[in-house]
This record gives structure tokens, C-alpha cells and sequence, in this order.
């Protein structure tokens, strides 16, 4: 795009901040929109398995609910409580949702079609995804209120459990794409097994993406990871005493980083913007079209988990985080680089 | 454990089976009623909206013998009588307060000649208490208007009393 705003007859400098905003709007806005119908969807995909109809009325069959919803919070009063400390109050929902946007910076939405196509892509993902848990500690701590503290408590708890099995499970897949950029990533998936686009076909990746996808939900705090807001023990959890504006961008936040894991999903193990299969014929539908395709399947993943899978008790969840997954994803770290240093490079002497 | 359990719990069976049949319940009939335009068919013994009923000829039937006053468990119900220019015995007062009614349906069982009913009507939301206080002409404007519904279902009923 630094082109075309050079031709408009700007400077180098200037085209190339110019074409940064409108590639970083390019994404945030259609995420922004997309967060509103995937809550949407969420929310019709649960319905329908709990063999409810789901929300109807606004707009035809329902499509524009998000929006009243939106429009609703929006005209509502921020209620700020007295005992709380007003700026991090105020601040905690601002960083968690912006956290969330970050992220999409490295995502590849076809083949070079990425904002920062920066070497350290992954990392650079890892790292957002920590920040992530600061929006809630933040709010709980500073809403000063009991149930908001226990939920930021777990929440810290929790994301660190989780982001530990997580990293080792993006060793894996670095060891075998042989590098931390995304855009790298996905074009080592190509052909991987057989004809096949994409790490789940190889019996060496696919536990470790189904550790991932698990972990990915708990990394999000959805159902049935979602103790940080179990109603029944914690009211809402760390957004207690949030209403209007600042709670609806927790929520927006939340559905923001279900639809990064699920992009991570499609981009890690599913190929990306690759069509499933490596044949000629399915490279003339977009590589973006083949992304949201990958991401709508995931979310629809995670919203039939929601809708089947009660929710865990916490000592279940610090158990699977400590005891299973994180033994598990380290023995897959093993395994996978000593098989990579048996036929790839060769045994060392 | 046994190598079953084992290998059970590493291939996430339960899981997969639960998910299996949430998928088929996905693709089922929905079990909602789309409420203001469909409703669920109501017993003829419903126990609704309460109404006063009249004879055919125009003559309300309460003879205000003060049973379900008595009965009431609620107390909600309040009846003060005198007789007519005619002579007959009639209430000139018949209160039911609706707030605290339990629609226990006493009321009805033990009217001697099926003046106070409970219709099958249970849409009467209000927007203030007060008009939840009703009068004897609120109960008789209600059972003119429902006196068709109200004998259909006492007539439906008649075999099993």
C-alpha cells in the first residue's frame, strides 16, 4: 500500500505511517465486526444444542443482536464504585482489550498479507498473550471488592498454568516448520504429509494440537475453563463491578482472543491460508476465504465444548495444566526433536 | 486403571461421545415456543385470571354466600352484601386483590352455583399495583368476556367432578 500513498505525493516516511493506520484499521475493523456475529453465532450454536431457538427477534433471524446489545451498553451509565481505584478501573478493560487486538499484527491472512511480518512472530504472540492476564488482575485488584479478587487470582493462576504447556507446544511446531515466523510456519505446512496442507496430519503433531486446542480454551478462560467467572461461586467473576462501556469491551476482549486462538489453530496446524489439500484447483479460492473458513471451524469448536462440557472444578483444572499437559507437551518436545535430529539433520556425533 | 480405562481416558472417548450427541441435538426440532405468536395448549382446568359469571339472562350468579371469602388461604378476598330492591341476596362489594391471590383455586370449588371462576387467561400484566386491586365490575367485565372459554372448559371438565 506504501506505493499507492507515494503516488498521492507524500514522502516515503509519511506513505509508509499512512498505509500502517489504514492496513492496522484494514484489521481491527472487520475483527471488531466479526466479534460482533461470532457472539452471535456463539450464542445460536448454543441454543440450538440445548434445543432453544437462541436470539430471533432483532433483525432477520436474529443477525443484528449484537448490535442492540452493543447499542444497549453503550447508552448505559459507567457506574465507577467509591472504593475502587478509579484510574486502574478505568484502565484494566482499555488494556485487556487492546491486548486483544494486538495480536493480530503477525497473523498471516494470506500468503505476505501481514501487518508486521516480523521474525519472531510466535514470540511476539506468546508475549501479548501474557499481557493478556495484566486487564484482569488489574480489574479484580482494583475494583476492591471480594469475588472480582478471587476470580484476577485464579485468572493470573490459570493463564500462567496454561501458558507454560502452551510454549512447549509451540516448540514443537517451531522445531518442525524450522522458524518463529508465522508466514514461515504456514508455508512449512504445505504438502506435509502426502498431499495434505498442514502439522495435524502428522501422527507426531496431532496430540500435541489437540493439547493445544484444550489449552487454548483455558489460555481464553471459555467453557469449561471459564472459573474466572463462575457465576455460581464468583457472580461474574472479575467484571463484577464493570457496566456499560467497560464491560462491553471484556466482552469483546474475550471473543477477540477466542477468535486469535482459533486463527492460531488454523495458522499453526491446519495450514493457514492453504487450502486443505495441495491441489492446484482449490489455490484458485483465496487464501483468506480458506483462513476464515479454518476459523469459523474452530469457533464452532469451541462453542460445541461450551455447549457439552460442565465446567471444572479448580483443582481439576490446576491437575490437567500441571500433571497432564505440561508432562505431555515436554515428552512431545523430546520426541519430536530427537525424530527431527534422526532424519532431518542427521544424528549428531 | 485398567488398559480399557487407559486407553479411554487418552483417546478422550467420553468426550467425543458427549460431543457426538450434542451434534445430533444441534440438527433436532427446537423444543422454544415462539411465545407471543405461539402458545402452548392449556388444560381445561388452568387456573388463571379469576371472573365473575352471569346466567344467560343477564343475572350475575353470586349469591354472596361468603364460602370462598371463608376459604380463601390468601385472604385476598374481600365481599360485603345487602339485599336488593327485589329482595334477593346480592354483594355489593366482591374485592379480590390479585397481589395476593396464590390461584389456589378454592374459590371455585367451593361456589355453590359456579359464579367465581379462574379462566383460562393468564396474560394481565399490569404496570401498577393498584390495578392489580379488582373490583366487583373488573370481575364481571371479565367474565363477559370470557363466559365462551370459561363454560367450554367447566363443560370439559364436568365428567371427572
Amino acid at each position: 500500500m506504501i506505493p499507492f500513498f507515494q503516488w498521492t505525493g507524500l514522502s516515503f516516511e509519511a506513505a509508509w505511517t499512512v498505509s500502517t493506520i489504514a492496513e492496522i484499521l484494514l484489521i481491527a475493523l472487520p475483527v471488531m465486526l466479526a466479534v460482533a456475529l461470532v457472539i452471535y453465532a456463539d450464542r445460536k450454536i448454543w441454543a440450538a444444542m440445548a434445543l432453544r431457538k437462541g436470539p430471533n427477534v432483532v433483525g432477520p433471524i436474529g443477525i443484528l443482536q449484537s448490535f442492540a446489545d452493543g447499542l444497549k451498553v453503550f447508552l448505559q451509565e459507567t457506574i465507577i464504585p467509591s472504593a475502587a481505584n478509579k484510574g486502574l478501573f478505568l484502565i484494566a478493560p482499555i488494556i485487556t482489550f487492546t491486548v486483544a487486538l494486538m495480536a493480530w499484527a503477525v497473523i498471516p491472512f494470506n500468503s505476505g498479507a501481514v501487518l508486521a511480518d516480523i521474525n519472531v512472530g510466535l514470540l511476539y504472540i506468546l508475549a501479548i498473550s501474557s499481557l493478556g492476564v495484566y486487564g484482569v488482575v488489574i480489574a479484580g485488584w482494583s475494583s476492591n471488592s471480594k469475588y472480582p479478587f478471587f476470580s484476577a487470582m485464579r485468572a493470573s493462576a490459570q493463564m500462567i498454568s496454561y501458558e507454560v504447556s502452551i510454549g512447549f507446544i509451540l516448540i514443537c511446531v517451531v522445531l518442525w516448520a524450522g522458524s518463529f515466523n508465522l508466514n514461515d510456519i504456514v508455508k512449512a505446512q504445505k504438502d506435509h504429509v502426502w498431499i495434505i496442507n498442514g502439522f495435524v496430519a502428522n501422527p507426531l503433531l496431532f496430540p500435541v494440537w489437540v493439547m493445544f486446542l484444550i489449552s487454548g480454551m483455558a489460555e481464553t478462560a471459555r467453557a469449561p475453563f471459564d472459573l474466572t467467572e463462575a457465576e455460581s461461586e464468583l457472580v461474574a467473576g472479575y467484571q463484577t463491578e464493570y457496566s456499560s462501556m467497560a464491560f462491553a469491551l471484556y466482552w469483546l476482549g474475550e471473543y477477540a482472543n477466542v477468535l486469535l486462538m482459533c486463527t492460531l489453530n488454523a495458522t499453526l496446524f491446519w495450514g493457514g491460508y492453504l487450502p486443505p489439500l495441495d491441489i492446484p484447483v482449490l489455490y484458485l479460492v483465496p487464501g483468506l476465504v480458506w483462513l476464515l473458513l479454518k476459523i469459523l471451524f474452530f469457533f464452532f469448536i469451541f462453542s460445541w465444548v461450551k455447549a457439552t462440557v460442565p465446567r471444572y472444578r479448580y483443582d481439576q483444572l490446576m491437575r490437567l495444566g500441571w500433571k497432564v499437559f505440561l508432562p505431555l507437551s515436554l515428552f512431545f518436545v523430546f520426541a519430536i526433536s530427537g525424530y527431527l535430529m534422526a532424519t532431518r539433520y542427521g544424528v549428531a556425533a | 486403571m485398567t488398559l480399557g480405562q487407559i486407553i479411554k481416558s487418552f483417546t478422550l472417548w467420553e468426550f467425543v461421545k458427549a460431543h457426538w450427541l450434542t451434534l445430533k441435538y444441534l440438527f433436532k426440532p427446537k423444543a422454544t415456543i415462539n411465545y407471543p405468536f405461539e402458545k402452548n395448549p392449556l388444560s381445561p382446568r388452568f387456573r388463571g385470571e379469576h371472573a365473575l359469571r352471569r346466567y344467560p339472562n343477564g343475572e350475575e350468579r353470586c349469591i354472596a354466600c361468603k364460602l370462598c371469602e371463608a376459604v380463601c388461604p390468601a385472604q385476598a378476598i374481600t365481599i360485603e352484601a345487602e339485599p336488593r330492591d327485589d329482595g334477593s341476596r346480592r354483594t355489593t362489594r366482591y374485592d379480590i386483590d390479585m397481589t395476593k391471590c396464590i390461584f389456589c383455586g378454592f374459590c371455585q370449588e367451593a361456589c355453590p352455583v359456579d359464579a367465581i371462576v379462574e379462566g383460562p387467561n393468564f396474560e394481565y400484566a399490569t404496570e401498577t399495583r393498584e390495578e392489580l386491586l379488582y373490583d366487583k365490575a373488573k370481575l364481571l367485565a371479565n367474565g363477559d368476556k370470557w363466559e365462551r372459554a370459561i363454560a367450554a372448559n367447566l363443560e370439559a371438565d364436568a365428567p371427572y367432578r
